[in-house]
């Protein structure tokens, strides 16, 4: 049956819903342009509350497979899609993509043409849009505090390693856990409204996790989380480091429109060096706003110069706008963690701080 | 003073080394050019781009090796050398130069990936070396030297096991062996094959999925990954043989991302600068990967990559040699981002290669590790499908038919050219797509969308209404393919869509999945979505019909001639529109017309487009004999064609009516008839005398043309004719020599530039024959030629470029064939005698006016144009000169004289009358002459069994053949010992022959 995306500005592409759309529900539209990793993007909670238009055309090849999750249920609000594929062929497929779809209840439109519809959305830059049967004008309030929906309720403990670490809980993928855990931690997830609690497990390093929407949103905590970042060593990716920068007096804004895909060119000043990285996020640290902060510019995109990654002038806190973690994308950027963990694994770490 | 670079090519096209490197070199010489640097090209293949005198400041056609590049180092000076543009050749000879000291006595620096990194990338064994240090997995293998090394591994690894020699292109001389037979002639094979008589064996991985990644350093060490490919094909059919899509298609994330790690790891271990094809072998039931094979330099695989994604892996390539680092590079086709990111694809891109098979009906279709495929055709899509469909609809060529289930069965188990479409024949019988998939480890995703291809047929058979047609062409079915599903034709259905507005949209290849705002002129046609261009604006828009797949018999030749008639036009204020689909070549680069469209070649992609971009005029005559077939097609559809109006070229073309225009400009030729059954051609043989040349009509290249001595061979011809064929023509068989004239006409005045003789007699493909240009001709016959040429071409008051095979015996001279379009022959002339002669046919076109060269031309030096065979690929076909061209390629060389430039022809090969040399006339013991090492020459003229034989154990061995007495008596007379050659530059317009 007939489904129609309407964007703020009016524009509308017609496709076929994936069911009766008798309500129409809205989100921020916003674009992957990744050629795998679908249901990695699907169940990332940086997404939640995000309808994701995908720009390559053939979605679902390999099917569904619990190992590809982020995080346990898909955090969009809903998918489009030129096609979505009913069949699965891999090995480690439990489901189809459509039936997986269909039986999470996300809502998703086939038959668009997502080309076009990414065109428009880059030419409005991000906005808000609605799925719904006949067209539906979305409101243009933006939604706020996404943060605290997938922000988890109380602390869990992971792995049991020599190296101790906080993860502080914005929306956490897996991955994250995932990259930890290999190099040997035991991880304590906190959310981070109870940040406050990481001095009393005395970690040995703290890791912020990425996260939805504007870090803004967690404003009223920022005093909490400085308090740890003078104490322990400090990595802090995407949403983290946007709240480190915040933490430190520097500013975020909202891009025009977000980086979002696999292919990101990013540039470390320290050594040149250009790497490609996986990417997600509508808001940027401003680079101006760092001046008066002990904070530094580590890290710039090549294409568009905005800020990638920060680190402190005198303590061990540094920080990524991307994804070392990949899933989806390129793990060019691992080194990050064995940066941070060379820094955990000196013996001299408490004393520097 | 600029700094000069030498860059080394990749000579003539083989099997495995094609037109993609000339694609890689234009692009190569173009950006160094770029940079302000002076570059000197050594590459003595005439009928590409490359070797225009635009492309490089001096070019010389002279042997690849190390003698005669030092000659040209000597005299050239050169600061730099680049050699990662031309193929396996170019490495080989740079490494060849670096050993030998050449580099060093001349203190010159190699730019881009050094050549021990290359050596680290190309010798197995340093190879294996560093995948162990960096812990990257490679299979099971030991390199192997003798038989006994061979059988002691596979005591350990049990079979089957595959051979691949080393320092080889297009796996050259490999193969799988499933028992000690089979090795034991596998080792003969291959260790004579390498260079350094050097196989690896390994253990056999047949089954998993095959993956590349084309991936690009900079001297900063920055990797990327431009593209990543699947094989259709999973391992044990090499790549070129391989049905590929562009991205992979059934990888999940960590998967893609797992290879694509490794990829830039070797990358960089290997300090590669510029671009790297990295193979893998992937368990499609776990994570279990092995690294199977790095190129180091520019591929096949990376003019793929640059065409599928946009991104100009070879001119990028180039710069990074030159120093640039990939994030201070922009991305062409934005223009404001930069060259240091990876592309998005948000359409589908499939490759299919094409086979030589339809020529050589007696050859070893089996595919392994072997390269067999001449060329390749690429297609672009927003469904798989659709892609699938395309790619198949740009072969230009039927689909084999399989009279039985056994006999599909026969391609499906051992693959074959023909697997892909006996998959489909037995889909159809109702196999299903498990059984299949059992017998050729294909993974069911692609099996499924055979499937889904396929239920179009039954679909379109029982309901074409409107909705039914417009959603088939989501998945690209064809008119054509309509048609035949409904016992119809393909204009029935053109005009159908016409009634009811059922157009294709057109989008465009942008790199970055439209996330960046590019204005990019590389479009495709989709079904899916809607047009995001306009069409051209432009007071004069000419669009040029390409000839598609590189194939014996339509070479690389007519790209040449496509890319200078855009040249052409462009000057002449047109706006240029290019339809292709071969992604190896300089015509589809986007840079060069002002619009691609990467698009099959049917009647109904190029009147899409014309409509579309409604042209005022459309070139059918650059594109070989695939582009002039549409002319009449065209016309009909209302587009105005430059040049010869169909019934022009139906008066030459059409055996009847040509030889009536001849008989009434009293122009002679030989004896023969038309005949439109084999009744005919029967009777026809009554009226002449044996022997007859018998040519079927619409075929490429000499395809099925035979010499007839005897009612029985005549007979066993008959059976071989097709429908299709018919009219016949048959001739009387006249011996003599075969001269050829390429001329430019304007209707009044028409321009020959010189005489081109064979040095083999008439009967000889052109095409496989050796030829001298400008030949020396008797004055008489001199006249005639010329006299009959322009009278050809004033009677039809032809306008435009036109090449006359003349046969001369005796005193007569005999009109055998014309070929109202560019020929093969074009670029040879063009480039020996330093005329732009296509230029000045696409003025005669368009009707501007031009000045002939008044006075008789002086051509100051002799150029000898001579056949390659890719008998390294085909080694089991006897190629005895005949009719039917084999050879895939051509060389050429200039001196000063005729002798001096088949003293160069000849120069790789041992003296005449050496022990190397075995002469089937004069010497007895072939066997034991073929087991000696020096063993190089064999000469057998003969046409019985045993010498083909003969012929076919040498080609094996690697030998060169002569089978007919010019050709030998040439080698014999022009290659002497010793002597060593002086080297040629011929430039633009003036020359110089240096010592």
């Amino acid at each position: 049956m007939k489904g129609v995306i309407q964007l703020e500005d009016g524009r509308s592409f017609e496709g076929t819903a994936s069911g009766e759309w008798n309500v129409p529900l809205e989100g921020e539209v916003v674009f992957y342009t990744g050629m795998t990793g679908y249901q990695e993007v699907l169940t990332d909670p940086s997404y939640r509350g995000q309808i994701v238009v995908f720009t390559y055309p053939l979605i679902g090849n390999y099917g569904v497979s619990e190992t590809a999750n982020e995080s346990a249920t898909p955090q969009v609000k809903g998918a489009v899609m030129w096609q979505c594929s009913d069949e699965d062929s891999h090995y480690q497929a439990e489901q189809s993509l459509s039936f997986y779809m269909s039986d999470m209840n996300i809502p998703y439109l086939t038959g668009v043409d997502t080309r076009a519809l990414t065109k428009a959305i880059r030419a409005k830059g991000t906005c808000r849009a609605s799925l719904s049967k006949e067209g539906s004008s979305p409101s243009s309030v933006e939604a706020v505090g996404e943060v605290y929906e997938v922000s988890g309720e109380k602390s869990e403990v992971y792995g049991e390693g020599d190296i101790h670490l906080a993860l502080i809980d914005f929306g956490w993928k897996s991955s994250i856990l995932q990259k930890l855990l290999d190099r040997g931690a035991k991880v304590t997830v906190v959310p981070f409204s109870q940040a406050a609690d990481i001095h009393s497990i005395e970690p040995d390093g703290i890791v912020l996790s990425n996260g939805p929407g504007d870090p803004k949103d967690v404003s009223g905590k920022l005093a909490e989380f400085k308090d740890l970042f003078d104490i322990f060593p400090v990595f802090g990716i995407c949403y983290g480091h946007q709240v480190i920068s915040l933490a430190y007096g520097a500013d975020t804004e909202k891009l025009p429109f977000g980086h979002r895909g696999a292919n990101h060119p990013v540039k470390d000043l320290e050594n040149g060096r250009v790497f490609i990285t996986s990417q997600n996020h509508n808001y940027v640290v401003t680079a101006e706003s760092l001046e008066f902060t002990p904070l530094k510019v580590r890290m710039v995109n090549v294409n568009d110069g905005s800020v990638e990654g920060v680190v402190h002038d005198s303590m061990p806190i540094f920080s990524a706008q991307f994804h070392p973690e990949a899933n989806p994308g390129p793990e060019d950027a691992e080194w990050m963690f064995e940066e941070f963990f060379a820094i955990l694994r000196k013996k001299e770490v408490k004393a520097y701080v | 003073m600029s700094e000069k670079v030498l860059v080394l090519g990749s000579g003539p096209i083989i099997i495995g080394q094609a037109a993609e490197f000339d694609y890689s070199g234009t692009q190569g010489c173009i950006a160094l050019k770029e940079e302000g640097y002076e570059v000197v090209l050594v590459n003595n293949n005439p009928a590409t781009i490359m070797t225009d005198p635009a492309i490089a400041d001096s070019v010389y056609c002279e042997p690849l090796t190390v003698e005669s590049v030092e000659a040209i180092i000597k005299k050239e000076r050169p600061d730099a050398l680049l050699a990662g543009l031309g193929g396996q050749t170019a490495l080989n000879l740079a490494v060849e130069l670096q050993q030998k000291g050449v580099m060093d006595a001349h203190e010159l620096k190699v730019l881009g990936t050094s050549i021990d990194s290359i050596q680290k990338g190309e010798d197995r064994e340093q190879f294996r070396q560093v995948m162990r240090d960096t812990e990257q997995p490679v299979v099971e293998s030991q390199v192997i030297t003798t038989f006994d090394a061979a059988r002691a591994f596979t005591e350990k690894t049990g079979f089957p096991v595959i051979s691949r020699p080393a320092y080889t292109l297009g796996g050259r001389g490999g193969g799988i062996a499933h028992n000690e037979e089979e090795l034991r002639s596998l080792m003969k094979d291959g260790l004579k094959a390498s260079p350094i008589s050097q196989v690896i064996l390994e253990k056999s991985i047949a089954g998993f999925k095959e993956l590349e990644y084309e991936v690009m350093r900079d001297t900063n060490g920055t990797c990327i990954s431009v593209c990543n490919m699947e094989n259709v094909d999973p391992v044990g059919v090499h790549t070129g043989d391989s049905i590929v899509t562009a991205p992979s298609q059934t990888l999940t994330d960590k998967e893609y991302q797992m290879l694509r790690t490794s990829a830039l790891k070797i990358v960089d271990i290997l300090e590669v600068i510029g671009g790297c094809n990295v193979q893998f072998a992937l368990d499609p039931a776990s994570r279990q990967y092995y690294v199977i094979e790095v190129n180091p330099r520019v591929s096949r695989s990376s003019a793929l990559a640059s065409k599928a994604t946009g991104y100009p892996i070879a001119k990028l390539a180039a710069k990074l040699a030159l120093g640039y680092r990939l994030d201070e590079l922009l991305n062409p086709l934005t223009g404001y981002t930069y060259a240091s990111f990876e592309p998005a694809l948000d359409y589908v891109v499939v490759k299919f290669p094409r086979w030589p098979f339809d020529k050589f009906a007696g050859a070893d279709r089996t595919l392994g590790t072997k390269m067999k495929a001449t060329g390749e055709v690429m297609a672009i899509d927003r469904t798989l499908e659709a892609a699938f469909q395309k790619a198949i609809d740009s072969l230009d060529q039927s689909a084999p038919v399989f009279n039985e289930e056994r006999d599909a069965w026969e391609h499906v188990k051992k693959p074959t050219d023909a697997r892909f479409f006996a998959l489909l024949h037995l889909m159809r019988k109702g196999t299903t797509t498990e059984e299949l998939f059992a017998a050729t480890q294909i993974d069911p995703f692609f099996l499924d969308t055979f499937e889904r291809m396929l239920s179009w047929e039954q679909r379109l058979a029982e309901d074409t209404s409107v909705r039914t047609i417009k959603e088939a062409k989501l998945y690209g079915v064809s008119d054509a393919k309509i048609a035949e599903v409904t016992g119809t034709n393909e204009r029935e259905w053109i005009k159908f869509r016409e009634e009811n507005s059922i157009k294709p949209s057109y989008k465009i290849v942008d790199t970055c999945a439209g996330e960046f705002e590019a204005e990019t002129n590389y479009a495709y046609s989709t079904y899916a979505g809607v047009t995001e261009i306009s069409p051209l604006r432009a007071g004069k828009k000419a669009l040029i019909v390409g000839a598609g797949p590189i194939r014996i018999g339509q070479g690389v030749e007519f790209d040449y001639s496509s890319v200078k008639a855009i040249e052409s036009l462009q000057k002449s204020g047109y706006t240029t529109i290019m339809i292709n689909n071969n992604p190896e070549t300089v015509s589809t680069d986007f840079e060069t017309a002002d619009r691609l469209y990467f698009e099959p070649l049917k009647l109904e992609n190029i009147l899409d487009v014309a409509a579309f971009e409604k042209v005022d005029v459309v070139f059918t005559a650059f594109g070989g004999q695939t582009a002039l077939n549409v002319t009449e097609a065209v016309e009909k559809a209302g587009y105005k064609v430059a040049g010869a109006s169909s019934e022009t070229i139906a008066k030459l073309e059409d055996r009847e009516a040509f030889y009536e225009l001849l008989q009434m400009i009293d122009v002679p030729h030989v004896p023969g008839e038309m005949c439109h059954s084999p009744e005919e051609a029967r009777a026809a043989a009554h009226t002449y005398q044996y022997p007859l040349l018998c040519r079927p009509s619409y075929v490429i290249g000499g395809q099925g043309m035979v010499v007839i001595h005897s009612k029985n061979e005549l007979e066993s011809a008959l059976q071989e004719m097709e429908q299709r064929h018919y009219p016949l023509v048959m001739d009387q068989f006249i011996s003599g020599e075969e001269v050829e004239v390429e001329l430019v006409s304007n209707g009044s005045e028409v321009f020959i530039p010189g005489l081109m003789a064979h040095i083999e007699k008439a009967g000889v493909h052109s095409g496989d024959s050796m030829a001298v240009f400008p030949a020396e001709v008797e004055g008489t016959i001199r006249h005639q030629v010329e006299t009959f040429a322009k009278k050809i071409a004033t009677s039809i008051n032809y306008k435009g470029i036109m090449n006359i095979q003349f046969l001369v015996s005796g005193t007569n001279v005999f009109v055998l064939e014309v070929n109202p379009r560019s020929s093969r022959t074009v670029p040879i002339v063009s480039k020996t005698a330093a005329l732009p002669l296509i230029d000045w046919a696409v003025r005669a076109m368009v009707g501007e006016s031009i000045c002939f060269p008044e006075k008789t031309l002086h051509i100051p030096c002799v150029a000898v144009k001579f056949p390659v065979f890719s008998s390294h690929a085909l080694a089991e076909l006897d190629h005895k000169l005949g009719a039917n061209m084999m050879s895939t390629g051509e060389g050429m060389y200039i001196g000063e004289t005729k002798e001096e430039a088949l003293a160069k022809v000849f120069e790789h090969l041992p003296p005449a009358g050496s022990p190397a040399c075995f002469d089937e006339d004069h010497d007895d013991d072939f066997d034991t002459w073929l087991n000696t090492p020096e063993a190089a020459v064999y000469h057998n003229e003969g046409e019985t069994e045993e010498a083909r034989e003969k012929r076919v154990k040498a080609l094996k061995a690697g030998i060169t053949i002569f089978s007919d007495p010019d050709a030998y008596r040439a080698y014999k007379e022009n290659r002497k010992d010793g002597s060593r050659t002086r080297i040629a530059l011929r430039k633009s317009v003036e020359e110089e022959v240096i010592v």
